[in-house]
């Protein structure tokens, strides 16, 4: 069995879907598509069932937060085809004041503690999680602390300033 | 053979076959001299923590012979290495455990202010959640700061009335941590 040809796996997938997903990057040969949360689900169902690519395995889940966008959430898919030993990556751009998007664990059970991740960071809410809470931040954490108005130190404190350490 | 240091006794009033000191200096002696260690160590001040206790250094000297896994029978918790806010609770929880009385150090930069971690995660020193008796500087601090802090300890034992624990001064500060048991 050759290897699975990017180009022919977009034709593939533009053939299924049309215009809703779109290439927008190829990085090192990881062919990078983005599409809508209202076809996200059925996008990753083609690609993990269908016998042609066989995507069977979910890499990750995470987001990217890019304030200066409009839809300024990415929620970032890594899929690989075991069979044929390609990787894809899916961005979805969502809200950032609403951040939802379907659940992918009705496709696979370990996308549960990866959108636990992404919750807990970014806030994204994955409508139809069997249980989206915080996992590794503690849990009365006021805010989602990758997002990048979140400051990275607390500009108001004086007791590690280099004064102090003889510098 | 090597000369033996004993402890020196405290200073009291010495006859033909008595000795006599007050309560606390007595009492002082014994506790500073038989501080037995709960090493609570998460990050690299543990692995100088354990060459602290190793034969080189050997912790044992100062009366420091057994380390204590079990926060009931220790007195002496040494916090070693970045505690995450996650694990602040932990923390609490295994200091409320000990019996009194206790004392805490604080080993290296991140278990006194967070050290190099100030971020979203990370406690920003111990002394928010458990009062700290001793705070040894350091990234990670040489056994032999260990050592020293640890002798300045014995020194603050030495000299602590035997009525402190009750005094409301430390149940104040207890409360003000929100720890109820004292």
């Amino acid at each position: 069995m050759g290897k699975l040809d990017n180009t022919v796996l977009f034709q593939q997938l533009h053939l299924k879907f049309g215009d809703h997903v779109k290439k927008i990057d190829e990085p090192f040969g990881l062919l990078t598509i983005e599409t809508v949360k209202d076809y996200i689900i059925d996008l990753l169902r083609f690609l993990k069932t269908d016998p042609q690519f066989q995507f069977i395995y979910l890499t990750d889940i995470t987001a990217v937060h890019y304030p200066e966008l409009e839809r300024s959430i990415a929620v970032v898919y890594h899929l690989h085809s075991l069979v044929h030993n390609v990787r894809i990556r899916i961005k979805v751009f969502i809200s950032g004041e609403q951040p939802e998007i379907p659940s992918a664990t009705a496709l696979w059970n370990g996308a549960n503690w990866m959108e636990r991740e992404t919750y807990d960071f970014f806030g994204v809410q994955f409508i139809g999680h069997p249980d989206l809470r915080r996992i590794l931040n503690v849990d009365d954490l006021p805010v989602f602390p990758m997002r990048k108005e979140y400051p990275l130190e607390d500009p108001n404190r004086v007791d590690k300033k280099d004064f102090f350490f003889g510098r | 053979m090597t000369d033996i240091k004993l402890a020196p006794a405290p200073p009291g009033v010495t006859g033909s076959g008595f000795f006599a000191t007050t309560l606390d200096k007595a009492v002082g002696l014994a506790r500073a001299n038989s501080l037995w260690p709960l090493p609570f160590a998460t990050s690299c001040c543990g692995i100088e923590f354990m060459a602290t206790m190793g034969a080189t250094y050997d912790l044992a000297r100062f009366g420091a012979e057994r380390p204590s896994f079990s926060p009931r029978q220790s007195d002496m918790l040494l916090v070693m290495g970045t505690i995450a806010k996650k694990m602040g609770p932990v923390l609490k929880q295994v200091y409320t455990q000990m019996a009194e009385p206790r004392w805490v150090i604080a080993v290296g930069a991140c278990a006194s202010s967070g050290g190099i971690f100030d971020t979203y995660s990370v406690l920003q020193g111990i002394d928010e959640i458990i009062p700290v008796d001793v705070y040894v500087p350091g990234c990670p601090p040489r056994p032999e700061a260990i050592l020293d802090g640890v002798l300045r300890l014995q020194e603050i034992v030495r000299g602590e009335s035997i009525r402190r624990r009750e005094s409301p001064e430390y149940k104040a500060l207890l409360e003000s941590y929100g720890i109820h048991n004292g």
